[in-house]
Protein backbone atom coordinates (compact mmCIF):
# COMPACT_ATOMS: atom_id res chain seq x y z
CA UNK A 1 0.00 0.00 0.00
CA UNK A 2 1.20 3.77 -0.37
CA UNK A 3 2.41 5.08 2.22
CA UNK A 4 3.65 8.80 3.54
CA UNK A 5 6.42 10.25 5.58
CA UNK A 6 5.79 12.75 8.07
CA UNK A 7 8.48 15.44 7.22
CA UNK A 8 8.60 17.36 10.51
CA UNK A 9 5.29 17.67 12.56
CA UNK A 10 4.21 21.34 12.54
CA UNK A 11 0.65 22.88 13.55
CA UNK A 12 -1.85 23.82 11.22
CA UNK A 13 -2.36 27.23 12.13
CA UNK A 14 1.82 28.53 11.52
CA UNK A 15 0.01 26.60 7.70
CA UNK A 16 -2.39 30.05 7.96
CA UNK A 17 0.00 32.06 8.69
CA UNK A 18 2.45 31.12 6.45
CA UNK A 19 -0.48 31.30 3.66
CA UNK A 20 -1.50 34.63 4.94
CA UNK A 21 2.15 35.80 4.93
CA UNK A 22 2.42 34.69 1.04
CA UNK A 23 -0.91 36.64 0.12
CA UNK A 24 0.40 39.61 1.89
CA UNK A 25 2.83 39.95 -0.90
CA UNK A 26 0.64 38.91 -3.69
CA UNK A 27 -2.81 40.17 -3.41
CA UNK A 28 -2.91 43.99 -2.29
CA UNK A 29 -6.89 43.21 -1.51
CA UNK A 30 -6.29 41.00 0.91
CA UNK A 31 -6.72 42.30 4.91
CA UNK A 32 -6.56 41.01 7.61
CA UNK A 33 -8.28 40.97 10.81
CA UNK A 34 -7.78 40.13 14.62
CA UNK A 35 -9.58 39.39 17.94
CA UNK A 36 -6.54 40.05 20.39
CA UNK A 37 -4.92 36.41 19.50
CA UNK A 38 -2.12 37.60 16.74
CA UNK A 39 0.45 35.40 18.29
CA UNK A 40 -2.14 32.15 18.63
CA UNK A 41 -3.18 32.81 14.89
CA UNK A 42 0.27 33.34 13.55
CA UNK A 43 -0.58 36.85 12.20
CA UNK A 44 2.24 38.13 13.57
CA UNK A 45 3.91 38.21 9.79
CA UNK A 46 0.99 39.55 8.04
CA UNK A 47 1.12 42.42 10.61
CA UNK A 48 4.56 42.79 10.54
CA UNK A 49 4.84 43.66 6.74
CA UNK A 50 1.61 45.20 5.80
CA UNK A 51 0.39 47.14 9.12
CA UNK A 52 -1.90 49.06 6.86
CA UNK A 53 -3.45 46.13 5.52
CA UNK A 54 -3.86 44.51 9.65
CA UNK A 55 -6.67 45.73 11.80
CA UNK A 56 -6.37 44.41 15.16
CA UNK A 57 -9.88 44.68 16.93
CA UNK A 58 -9.98 43.95 20.06
CA UNK A 59 -11.90 41.25 22.09
CA UNK A 60 -14.97 42.04 20.20
CA UNK A 61 -15.71 39.32 17.88
CA UNK A 62 -18.96 40.53 16.35
CA UNK A 63 -17.41 43.82 15.45
CA UNK A 64 -14.83 42.05 13.03
CA UNK A 65 -17.27 39.71 11.68
CA UNK A 66 -19.72 42.81 11.01
CA UNK A 67 -16.12 45.04 9.83
CA UNK A 68 -15.36 42.58 7.69
CA UNK A 69 -18.48 42.30 5.44
CA UNK A 70 -17.94 46.23 5.15
CA UNK A 71 -14.64 45.99 4.25
CA UNK A 72 -15.76 43.44 0.94
CA UNK A 73 -17.49 46.57 -0.02
CA UNK A 74 -14.69 48.25 -2.20
CA UNK A 75 -12.94 45.07 -2.94
CA UNK A 76 -11.19 44.09 -0.10
CA UNK A 77 -10.92 40.54 0.63
CA UNK A 78 -11.11 40.09 4.65
CA UNK A 79 -9.46 37.42 6.69
CA UNK A 80 -10.69 37.19 10.27
CA UNK A 81 -8.75 35.35 12.92
CA UNK A 82 -9.63 34.17 16.44
CA UNK A 83 -10.37 30.66 17.51
CA UNK A 84 -12.58 28.92 16.17
CA UNK A 85 -15.36 28.90 19.19
CA UNK A 86 -15.44 32.71 19.00
CA UNK A 87 -15.26 32.41 15.44
CA UNK A 88 -18.52 30.36 14.80
CA UNK A 89 -21.08 30.47 18.00
CA UNK A 90 -20.11 33.44 19.30
CA UNK A 91 -20.99 35.64 15.86
CA UNK A 92 -23.46 32.93 14.34
CA UNK A 93 -25.80 35.91 13.56
CA UNK A 94 -23.33 38.51 12.33
CA UNK A 95 -22.16 35.43 10.52
CA UNK A 96 -25.61 34.84 9.33
CA UNK A 97 -26.84 38.37 8.22
CA UNK A 98 -23.60 40.02 7.43
CA UNK A 99 -22.03 37.54 5.32
CA UNK A 100 -23.83 34.46 4.43
CA UNK A 101 -27.02 36.24 3.50
CA UNK A 102 -25.49 39.10 2.42
CA UNK A 103 -23.22 36.66 0.08
CA UNK A 104 -20.12 38.56 1.48
CA UNK A 105 -16.21 38.06 0.51
CA UNK A 106 -15.14 37.01 4.11
CA UNK A 107 -12.61 34.57 4.81
CA UNK A 108 -13.59 33.40 8.43
CA UNK A 109 -10.07 31.77 9.66
CA UNK A 110 -10.80 29.64 12.77
CA UNK A 111 -7.91 27.95 14.88
CA UNK A 112 -7.98 25.86 17.97
CA UNK A 113 -10.57 24.00 16.62
CA UNK A 114 -11.50 20.60 18.24
CA UNK A 115 -10.42 18.98 21.24
CA UNK A 116 -7.04 19.57 20.78
CA UNK A 117 -6.60 22.99 22.18
CA UNK A 118 -6.17 20.69 24.91
CA UNK A 119 -5.52 21.83 28.58
CA UNK A 120 -7.57 25.14 27.86
CA UNK A 121 -11.02 22.68 28.20
CA UNK A 122 -14.16 22.90 27.16
CA UNK A 123 -14.85 26.75 26.64
CA UNK A 124 -12.10 26.83 24.40
CA UNK A 125 -12.59 23.59 22.59
CA UNK A 126 -15.30 23.56 19.90
CA UNK A 127 -16.82 20.30 18.43
CA UNK A 128 -20.18 21.67 16.80
CA UNK A 129 -18.34 24.19 14.50
CA UNK A 130 -18.21 22.16 10.92
CA UNK A 131 -21.93 22.00 11.60
CA UNK A 132 -22.78 25.59 12.65
CA UNK A 133 -21.27 26.70 9.39
CA UNK A 134 -22.38 24.32 6.79
CA UNK A 135 -25.82 25.02 7.76
CA UNK A 136 -25.52 28.54 6.38
CA UNK A 137 -26.65 28.78 2.94
CA UNK A 138 -23.33 29.52 0.47
CA UNK A 139 -20.69 29.15 2.70
CA UNK A 140 -18.02 26.69 1.56
CA UNK A 141 -16.39 25.02 5.07
CA UNK A 142 -12.64 23.72 4.19
CA UNK A 143 -10.52 21.49 7.17
CA UNK A 144 -7.28 21.14 6.03
CA UNK A 145 -5.34 17.97 7.60
CA UNK A 146 -1.69 19.46 7.66
CA UNK A 147 0.81 22.32 7.13
CA UNK A 148 1.48 21.92 3.72
CA UNK A 149 -2.54 21.46 3.32
CA UNK A 150 -3.32 24.38 5.40
CA UNK A 151 -1.01 26.64 3.69
CA UNK A 152 -2.29 26.09 0.28
CA UNK A 153 -6.14 25.97 1.02
CA UNK A 154 -5.17 29.88 2.65
CA UNK A 155 -3.87 30.93 -0.71
CA UNK A 156 -6.86 29.28 -2.31
CA UNK A 157 -9.52 31.01 -0.91
CA UNK A 158 -8.56 34.12 -1.41
CA UNK A 159 -9.37 33.19 -4.97
CA UNK A 160 -12.96 31.96 -4.63
CA UNK A 161 -15.51 34.59 -4.66
CA UNK A 162 -17.67 34.07 -1.49
CA UNK A 163 -17.40 33.21 2.45
CA UNK A 164 -15.72 30.61 3.36
CA UNK A 165 -14.72 29.10 6.98
CA UNK A 166 -11.47 27.67 7.28
CA UNK A 167 -10.97 25.50 10.17
CA UNK A 168 -7.34 24.51 11.71
CA UNK A 169 -5.59 23.30 14.67
CA UNK A 170 -3.18 24.51 17.61
CA UNK A 171 -1.18 21.22 18.07
CA UNK A 172 1.91 20.44 16.10
CA UNK A 173 0.75 17.14 13.87
CA UNK A 174 2.10 15.40 11.14
CA UNK A 175 3.18 17.02 8.01
CA UNK A 176 2.79 14.80 4.79
CA UNK A 177 1.17 16.26 2.10
CA UNK A 178 3.49 18.00 -0.60
CA UNK A 179 5.03 21.39 -0.27
CA UNK A 180 3.72 22.65 -3.63
CA UNK A 181 0.37 20.88 -4.00
CA UNK A 182 -2.43 23.24 -5.42
CA UNK A 183 -5.54 23.13 -3.44
CA UNK A 184 -8.91 23.08 -4.88
CA UNK A 185 -11.47 23.59 -3.23
CA UNK A 186 -14.22 20.87 -3.30
CA UNK A 187 -12.11 18.10 -4.64
CA UNK A 188 -11.10 15.24 -2.22
CA UNK A 189 -7.94 13.94 -2.51
CA UNK A 190 -7.74 9.91 -2.74
CA UNK A 191 -4.39 8.92 -0.62
CA UNK A 192 -4.52 5.08 -0.51
CA UNK A 193 -6.48 2.84 -2.57
CA UNK A 194 -8.12 -0.43 -0.58
CA UNK A 195 -10.62 -2.87 -1.49
CA UNK A 196 -12.45 -3.93 1.81
CA UNK A 197 -13.36 -0.64 3.57
CA UNK A 198 -13.27 3.28 3.10
CA UNK A 199 -11.88 5.65 4.98
CA UNK A 200 -12.85 9.67 4.80
CA UNK A 201 -11.30 11.76 7.08
CA UNK A 202 -10.77 15.66 7.86
CA UNK A 203 -8.16 17.40 9.64
CA UNK A 204 -6.08 16.14 11.94
CA UNK A 205 -7.98 12.91 11.32
CA UNK A 206 -6.44 12.66 8.07
CA UNK A 207 -2.52 11.02 9.71
CA UNK A 208 -4.95 8.97 12.14
CA UNK A 209 -6.84 7.41 9.26
CA UNK A 210 -3.50 6.66 7.36
CA UNK A 211 -2.05 5.45 10.66
CA UNK A 212 -5.04 3.31 10.88
CA UNK A 213 -4.94 2.22 7.00
CA UNK A 214 -1.26 0.41 8.02
CA UNK A 215 -2.55 -1.50 10.79
CA UNK A 216 -5.24 -2.85 9.22
CA UNK A 217 -3.34 -3.39 6.10
CA UNK A 218 -0.87 -5.65 8.82
CA UNK A 219 -4.42 -7.51 9.52
CA UNK A 220 -4.51 -8.28 6.03
CA UNK A 221 -7.25 -5.74 5.49
CA UNK A 222 -7.61 -3.39 2.58
CA UNK A 223 -8.65 0.14 3.49
CA UNK A 224 -8.94 3.24 0.99
CA UNK A 225 -8.53 6.42 2.53
CA UNK A 226 -9.38 9.68 1.34
CA UNK A 227 -8.75 12.98 2.54
CA UNK A 228 -12.36 15.37 2.34
CA UNK A 229 -10.47 18.16 3.29
CA UNK A 230 -13.51 20.62 1.61
CA UNK A 231 -16.90 19.38 3.82
CA UNK A 232 -18.95 21.95 1.95
CA UNK A 233 -19.21 21.47 -1.19
CA UNK A 234 -18.77 18.01 -0.67
CA UNK A 235 -17.24 15.79 -3.47
CA UNK A 236 -20.27 13.37 -3.31
CA UNK A 237 -18.94 11.24 -6.48
CA UNK A 238 -15.54 10.21 -4.61
CA UNK A 239 -17.53 8.78 -1.92
CA UNK A 240 -19.98 6.90 -3.68
CA UNK A 241 -17.20 5.81 -6.21
CA UNK A 242 -15.42 4.37 -3.41
CA UNK A 243 -18.14 2.82 -1.59
CA UNK A 244 -19.27 1.27 -4.74
CA UNK A 245 -15.57 -0.48 -4.90
CA UNK A 246 -15.44 -1.33 -0.79
CA UNK A 247 -19.13 -1.50 -0.24
CA UNK A 248 -18.52 0.28 3.60
CA UNK A 249 -17.51 3.40 4.87
CA UNK A 250 -15.66 5.01 7.84
CA UNK A 251 -15.96 8.68 8.46
CA UNK A 252 -13.52 10.27 11.31
CA UNK A 253 -13.21 13.81 12.05
CA UNK A 254 -12.30 16.03 15.46
CA UNK A 255 -15.70 17.05 15.65
CA UNK A 256 -19.18 15.71 17.04
CA UNK A 257 -20.90 13.11 14.84
CA UNK A 258 -24.01 15.79 15.07
CA UNK A 259 -23.82 17.56 12.09
CA UNK A 260 -20.22 16.68 11.29
CA UNK A 261 -18.64 15.38 8.31
CA UNK A 262 -20.38 12.11 9.05
CA UNK A 263 -23.73 13.09 8.38
CA UNK A 264 -22.95 14.78 5.34
CA UNK A 265 -21.07 11.44 4.05
CA UNK A 266 -24.78 9.79 5.18
CA UNK A 267 -26.90 11.96 3.70
CA UNK A 268 -25.00 11.18 0.07
CA UNK A 269 -25.36 7.93 0.73
CA UNK A 270 -28.33 7.50 1.83
CA UNK A 271 -29.97 9.24 -1.18
CA UNK A 272 -27.52 7.97 -3.79
CA UNK A 273 -26.50 3.87 -2.11
CA UNK A 274 -26.99 3.16 1.03
CA UNK A 275 -23.97 1.79 2.55
CA UNK A 276 -22.42 1.02 6.62
CA UNK A 277 -20.95 3.61 8.05
CA UNK A 278 -19.13 4.04 11.16
CA UNK A 279 -18.72 7.22 12.59
CA UNK A 280 -15.09 8.42 14.57
CA UNK A 281 -16.38 11.47 16.04
CA UNK A 282 -17.32 12.94 19.26
CA UNK A 283 -20.71 11.52 20.54
CA UNK A 284 -22.49 14.41 21.63
CA UNK A 285 -20.10 15.34 23.82
CA UNK A 286 -18.55 18.71 25.16
CA UNK A 287 -14.83 18.41 25.62
CA UNK A 288 -12.30 18.93 29.05
CA UNK A 289 -8.99 19.81 30.13
CA UNK A 290 -5.98 17.62 28.80
CA UNK A 291 -3.32 16.79 26.95
CA UNK A 292 -4.58 16.73 23.08
CA UNK A 293 -3.41 13.07 22.72
CA UNK A 294 -4.85 12.45 26.34
CA UNK A 295 -8.29 13.65 24.84
CA UNK A 296 -8.36 12.03 21.24
CA UNK A 297 -7.19 8.62 23.38
CA UNK A 298 -10.55 9.09 25.63
CA UNK A 299 -13.09 10.50 23.22
CA UNK A 300 -11.94 7.60 20.05
CA UNK A 301 -10.43 10.07 17.73
CA UNK A 302 -7.24 8.42 16.91
CA UNK A 303 -6.30 5.64 14.73
CA UNK A 304 -7.03 2.72 17.21
CA UNK A 305 -10.60 4.29 16.67
CA UNK A 306 -10.59 3.81 13.21
CA UNK A 307 -9.69 0.48 13.23
CA UNK A 308 -11.92 -0.52 15.54
CA UNK A 309 -14.74 0.91 13.13
CA UNK A 310 -13.11 -0.70 9.70
CA UNK A 311 -13.85 -3.66 11.42
CA UNK A 312 -16.87 -3.37 13.15
CA UNK A 313 -18.20 -1.64 9.59
CA UNK A 314 -16.64 -4.36 7.57
CA UNK A 315 -18.91 -6.83 9.63
CA UNK A 316 -22.13 -4.91 8.49
CA UNK A 317 -21.49 -5.80 5.06
CA UNK B 1 -29.45 69.66 -6.72
CA UNK B 2 -33.31 70.25 -6.04
CA UNK B 3 -34.62 73.07 -3.98
CA UNK B 4 -36.41 72.58 -0.20
CA UNK B 5 -40.34 73.06 -1.26
CA UNK B 6 -39.13 70.29 -4.27
CA UNK B 7 -37.67 68.38 -1.08
CA UNK B 8 -40.76 68.74 0.88
CA UNK B 9 -42.79 67.62 -2.13
CA UNK B 10 -40.88 64.26 -2.15
CA UNK B 11 -40.77 63.72 1.57
CA UNK B 12 -45.04 64.10 1.29
CA UNK B 13 -45.17 61.00 -1.25
CA UNK B 14 -42.52 59.59 0.25
CA UNK B 15 -44.71 59.51 3.59
CA UNK B 16 -47.93 58.12 0.45
CA UNK B 17 -45.62 55.61 -0.59
CA UNK B 18 -44.84 54.13 3.20
CA UNK B 19 -48.65 53.94 3.86
CA UNK B 20 -49.69 52.01 0.53
CA UNK B 21 -46.76 49.83 1.18
CA UNK B 22 -47.42 48.70 4.66
CA UNK B 23 -51.76 48.91 4.20
CA UNK B 24 -51.75 46.70 1.10
CA UNK B 25 -49.76 43.29 3.58
CA UNK B 26 -50.75 44.14 5.99
CA UNK B 27 -47.64 44.13 7.52
CA UNK B 28 -44.32 46.42 7.80
CA UNK B 29 -43.05 49.44 10.03
CA UNK B 30 -44.59 52.51 9.27
CA UNK B 31 -43.67 54.64 12.53
CA UNK B 32 -40.11 54.48 12.25
CA UNK B 33 -40.36 54.73 8.61
CA UNK B 34 -42.67 58.06 8.53
CA UNK B 35 -40.11 59.86 11.31
CA UNK B 36 -37.08 59.47 8.90
CA UNK B 37 -38.48 60.35 5.90
CA UNK B 38 -37.02 63.81 6.04
CA UNK B 39 -34.03 62.67 6.66
CA UNK B 40 -33.37 60.16 3.51
CA UNK B 41 -35.02 62.67 1.31
CA UNK B 42 -32.39 65.06 2.20
CA UNK B 43 -29.58 61.96 2.68
CA UNK B 44 -30.16 60.71 -1.34
CA UNK B 45 -31.44 63.91 -2.90
CA UNK B 46 -28.97 66.55 -1.43
CA UNK B 47 -26.33 65.06 0.79
CA UNK B 48 -24.60 62.36 -0.07
CA UNK B 49 -22.60 62.51 -3.19
CA UNK B 50 -23.77 59.42 -5.26
CA UNK B 51 -22.57 58.28 -8.71
CA UNK B 52 -25.63 58.76 -11.46
CA UNK B 53 -24.90 55.29 -13.07
CA UNK B 54 -26.07 53.31 -9.83
CA UNK B 55 -23.09 51.19 -9.86
CA UNK B 56 -22.98 49.17 -6.44
CA UNK B 57 -18.83 48.38 -6.74
CA UNK B 58 -19.46 50.63 -3.85
CA UNK B 59 -15.81 52.70 -5.09
CA UNK B 60 -15.99 56.52 -5.64
CA UNK B 61 -19.07 57.65 -3.99
CA UNK B 62 -20.66 57.89 -0.86
CA UNK B 63 -22.69 54.82 1.02
CA UNK B 64 -25.43 54.36 3.08
CA UNK B 65 -26.02 51.46 5.57
CA UNK B 66 -29.51 51.01 6.97
CA UNK B 67 -29.06 49.71 10.49
CA UNK B 68 -32.40 49.21 11.77
CA UNK B 69 -33.18 47.04 9.00
CA UNK B 70 -36.99 47.32 9.94
CA UNK B 71 -38.09 50.93 8.48
CA UNK B 72 -37.39 49.37 5.01
CA UNK B 73 -40.60 51.31 3.40
CA UNK B 74 -38.86 54.71 3.71
CA UNK B 75 -35.47 53.02 2.13
CA UNK B 76 -37.47 51.36 -0.58
CA UNK B 77 -39.83 54.40 -1.53
CA UNK B 78 -36.83 56.81 -0.99
CA UNK B 79 -34.36 54.35 -3.39
CA UNK B 80 -37.12 53.86 -5.89
CA UNK B 81 -38.07 57.91 -6.20
CA UNK B 82 -33.65 58.43 -6.40
CA UNK B 83 -33.82 56.35 -9.59
CA UNK B 84 -32.34 52.83 -8.13
CA UNK B 85 -35.81 50.67 -9.41
CA UNK B 86 -38.51 51.25 -11.23
CA UNK B 87 -41.28 53.05 -8.90
CA UNK B 88 -43.52 50.81 -9.50
CA UNK B 89 -41.90 47.83 -7.47
CA UNK B 90 -42.84 49.67 -4.50
CA UNK B 91 -46.15 47.74 -4.95
CA UNK B 92 -44.41 44.30 -4.36
CA UNK B 93 -43.48 45.21 -1.08
CA UNK B 94 -43.20 42.12 1.32
CA UNK B 95 -44.40 39.70 -1.60
CA UNK B 96 -43.80 36.71 -2.79
CA UNK B 97 -40.82 36.40 -4.88
CA UNK B 98 -40.42 40.41 -4.77
CA UNK B 99 -37.02 42.22 -4.42
CA UNK B 100 -38.80 44.19 -1.70
CA UNK B 101 -38.55 41.58 1.50
CA UNK B 102 -39.51 42.82 4.71
CA UNK B 103 -36.03 43.48 5.91
CA UNK B 104 -33.46 44.97 3.17
CA UNK B 105 -31.04 41.88 1.39
CA UNK B 106 -28.60 41.70 -1.46
CA UNK B 107 -29.70 38.10 -1.58
CA UNK B 108 -31.92 39.48 -4.62
CA UNK B 109 -29.67 42.22 -6.13
CA UNK B 110 -31.88 44.74 -5.31
CA UNK B 111 -29.65 48.36 -6.20
CA UNK B 112 -28.87 50.41 -3.45
CA UNK B 113 -29.02 47.23 -0.85
CA UNK B 114 -25.19 47.25 0.11
CA UNK B 115 -25.72 44.65 2.87
CA UNK B 116 -29.19 42.55 4.73
CA UNK B 117 -30.00 44.16 7.92
CA UNK B 118 -32.97 43.49 10.47
CA UNK B 119 -31.40 41.70 13.11
CA UNK B 120 -30.18 44.65 14.74
CA UNK B 121 -26.76 46.22 16.02
CA UNK B 122 -24.78 44.87 12.89
CA UNK B 123 -24.91 48.16 10.89
CA UNK B 124 -22.11 50.52 12.62
CA UNK B 125 -19.61 47.68 12.01
CA UNK B 126 -20.62 47.03 8.85
CA UNK B 127 -20.45 50.73 7.58
CA UNK B 128 -16.84 51.06 10.14
CA UNK B 129 -15.58 48.51 7.75
CA UNK B 130 -16.18 49.80 4.11
CA UNK B 131 -14.92 53.13 5.78
CA UNK B 132 -12.17 51.56 6.51
CA UNK B 133 -11.85 50.45 3.17
CA UNK B 134 -12.32 53.82 1.60
CA UNK B 135 -9.25 54.93 3.63
CA UNK B 136 -7.32 51.67 2.05
CA UNK B 137 -8.40 52.93 -1.62
CA UNK B 138 -7.61 56.24 -1.05
CA UNK B 139 -11.49 57.40 -1.87
CA UNK B 140 -11.86 60.83 0.15
CA UNK B 141 -16.02 59.67 -0.16
CA UNK B 142 -17.83 59.60 3.27
CA UNK B 143 -19.79 56.16 4.42
CA UNK B 144 -23.24 57.47 6.25
CA UNK B 145 -25.43 54.81 8.70
CA UNK B 146 -28.92 55.30 10.11
CA UNK B 147 -29.55 53.31 13.31
CA UNK B 148 -32.61 53.13 16.07
CA UNK B 149 -32.40 54.63 19.60
CA UNK B 150 -33.47 51.16 20.75
CA UNK B 151 -31.06 49.51 18.52
CA UNK B 152 -28.32 51.40 20.73
CA UNK B 153 -29.23 48.73 23.14
CA UNK B 154 -27.58 46.12 20.96
CA UNK B 155 -23.74 45.56 23.24
CA UNK B 156 -21.84 45.12 19.15
CA UNK B 157 -22.62 48.81 18.78
CA UNK B 158 -20.27 49.48 21.47
CA UNK B 159 -17.84 47.52 20.33
CA UNK B 160 -17.71 49.47 17.11
CA UNK B 161 -18.33 52.83 18.64
CA UNK B 162 -15.19 52.37 20.66
CA UNK B 163 -13.12 50.88 17.76
CA UNK B 164 -14.17 53.82 15.70
CA UNK B 165 -12.72 56.07 17.65
CA UNK B 166 -10.17 54.13 18.48
CA UNK B 167 -8.99 53.54 15.21
CA UNK B 168 -9.28 57.51 14.13
CA UNK B 169 -12.02 56.29 11.20
CA UNK B 170 -13.32 59.99 10.81
CA UNK B 171 -14.77 59.11 7.42
CA UNK B 172 -17.93 58.32 8.89
CA UNK B 173 -21.21 60.06 9.95
CA UNK B 174 -23.14 57.17 11.91
CA UNK B 175 -27.09 58.81 13.05
CA UNK B 176 -28.93 57.89 15.69
CA UNK B 177 -32.74 58.10 14.91
CA UNK B 178 -33.72 59.81 18.75
CA UNK B 179 -37.82 58.66 18.90
CA UNK B 180 -37.52 57.91 22.24
CA UNK B 181 -39.75 54.52 21.25
CA UNK B 182 -38.90 50.97 20.69
CA UNK B 183 -41.36 47.86 20.41
CA UNK B 184 -42.40 47.65 23.78
CA UNK B 185 -42.61 51.13 24.85
CA UNK B 186 -40.94 54.71 24.81
CA UNK B 187 -37.02 53.84 25.46
CA UNK B 188 -36.90 55.15 29.16
CA UNK B 189 -39.20 52.82 29.87
CA UNK B 190 -37.92 49.25 28.45
CA UNK B 191 -34.37 49.89 28.56
CA UNK B 192 -33.65 53.85 30.41
CA UNK B 193 -29.93 54.85 28.10
CA UNK B 194 -29.20 57.92 29.85
CA UNK B 195 -27.31 60.61 28.05
CA UNK B 196 -26.80 58.96 24.75
CA UNK B 197 -24.71 62.21 23.63
CA UNK B 198 -22.66 61.91 26.49
CA UNK B 199 -21.91 58.12 25.94
CA UNK B 200 -20.93 59.07 22.33
CA UNK B 201 -18.86 61.64 23.79
CA UNK B 202 -17.08 59.78 26.17
CA UNK B 203 -16.00 57.22 23.65
CA UNK B 204 -14.08 59.91 21.50
CA UNK B 205 -16.85 60.68 19.37
CA UNK B 206 -17.58 64.29 18.04
CA UNK B 207 -21.49 64.41 18.38
CA UNK B 208 -23.58 67.22 16.32
CA UNK B 209 -27.51 67.32 17.16
CA UNK B 210 -30.29 67.90 15.11
CA UNK B 211 -33.10 68.69 17.34
CA UNK B 212 -35.74 69.24 14.56
CA UNK B 213 -35.08 66.10 12.82
CA UNK B 214 -38.56 66.45 10.93
CA UNK B 215 -37.63 69.60 9.46
CA UNK B 216 -35.47 69.28 5.82
CA UNK B 217 -33.34 73.11 6.63
CA UNK B 218 -32.67 71.67 9.94
CA UNK B 219 -31.51 68.22 8.70
CA UNK B 220 -29.64 69.70 5.83
CA UNK B 221 -27.73 72.13 8.13
CA UNK B 222 -27.22 69.53 11.10
CA UNK B 223 -25.80 67.15 8.33
CA UNK B 224 -23.93 70.01 6.55
CA UNK B 225 -22.06 70.48 10.06
CA UNK B 226 -21.62 67.11 10.62
CA UNK B 227 -19.77 66.97 7.20
CA UNK B 228 -17.79 69.62 7.95
CA UNK B 229 -16.05 67.68 11.28
CA UNK B 230 -15.33 64.55 9.52
CA UNK B 231 -11.53 64.03 8.91
CA UNK B 232 -10.45 65.19 11.61
CA UNK B 233 -9.19 62.10 13.37
CA UNK B 234 -12.64 61.26 15.54
CA UNK B 235 -16.07 59.89 13.87
CA UNK B 236 -18.79 61.30 13.63
CA UNK B 237 -22.43 60.95 15.70
CA UNK B 238 -25.84 62.98 14.42
CA UNK B 239 -28.70 62.45 17.10
CA UNK B 240 -31.87 62.97 14.96
CA UNK B 241 -34.72 63.97 16.96
CA UNK B 242 -37.44 62.62 15.28
CA UNK B 243 -41.49 61.87 15.85
CA UNK B 244 -42.37 58.75 15.28
CA UNK B 245 -44.97 58.23 12.71
CA UNK B 246 -44.53 61.88 12.14
CA UNK B 247 -46.98 63.37 9.54
CA UNK B 248 -49.66 61.43 10.14
CA UNK B 249 -51.51 62.79 13.04
CA UNK B 250 -52.44 59.75 15.51
CA UNK B 251 -49.42 57.99 14.04
CA UNK B 252 -47.12 60.37 15.88
CA UNK B 253 -45.94 60.47 19.42
CA UNK B 254 -46.59 56.60 20.16
CA UNK B 255 -45.08 53.25 19.53
CA UNK B 256 -47.85 51.85 18.58
CA UNK B 257 -47.22 52.45 14.96
CA UNK B 258 -43.76 50.73 15.49
CA UNK B 259 -44.95 47.22 13.29
CA UNK B 260 -48.32 47.93 12.68
CA UNK B 261 -50.30 48.90 9.27
CA UNK B 262 -53.34 50.89 8.99
CA UNK B 263 -56.65 50.01 7.75
CA UNK B 264 -58.32 51.29 5.02
CA UNK B 265 -59.92 53.92 6.88
CA UNK B 266 -57.05 54.73 8.90
CA UNK B 267 -54.93 55.02 5.77
CA UNK B 268 -57.49 57.44 3.60
CA UNK B 269 -57.02 60.01 6.66
CA UNK B 270 -53.07 59.25 6.59
CA UNK B 271 -53.20 59.72 2.67
CA UNK B 272 -55.81 62.68 2.95
CA UNK B 273 -52.77 64.45 5.36
CA UNK B 274 -50.46 64.37 2.63
CA UNK B 275 -51.76 64.82 -0.47
CA UNK B 276 -50.40 63.58 -3.63
CA UNK B 277 -47.12 65.93 -5.45
CA UNK B 278 -45.35 63.41 -7.18
CA UNK B 279 -48.15 61.16 -8.47
CA UNK B 280 -48.83 57.90 -6.56
CA UNK B 281 -47.20 54.62 -7.42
Amino acid sequence: MKTYTNTGSKDTRSGFGAGLTELGKTNENVVALCADLIGSLKMDDFKANHPERFFQVGIAEANMISLAAGMTIGGKIPFTGTFANFSTGRVYDQIRQSVAYSDKNVKICASHAGLTLGEDGATHQILEDIGLMKMLPGMTVINPCDYNQTKAATIAIAEHEGPVYLRFGRPKVANFTPEDQKFEIGKALHLVDGTDVTIVATGHLVWEALEAAKALNEKGISAEVINIHTIKPLDDEAIIKSVTKTGCIVTAEEHNFLGGLGESVARVLATNKPTPQEFVATNDTFGESGTPAQLMEKYGLNSHAIVKAAEAVIKRK
Amino acid sequence: MPNTQELKDLTTQVRRDILRMVHKVNSGHPGGSLGCAEFFVALYQDIMDRKEDFEMDGIGEDLFFLSNGHISPVYYSVLARSGFFPVDELNTFRLINSRLQGHPTTHDHLPGVRIASGSLGQGMSVALGAAQTKKLNNDSHLVYSLHGDGELQEGQNWEAIMYAAGNNVDNIISTIDLNGQQIDGSTDDVLPMGNIKAKFEAFGWTVVEINEGNNIEAILKGMAEAKSKTGQGKPVCVLLKTVMGNGVDFMMHTHAWHGKAPNDDQLAEGLRQNPETLGDY
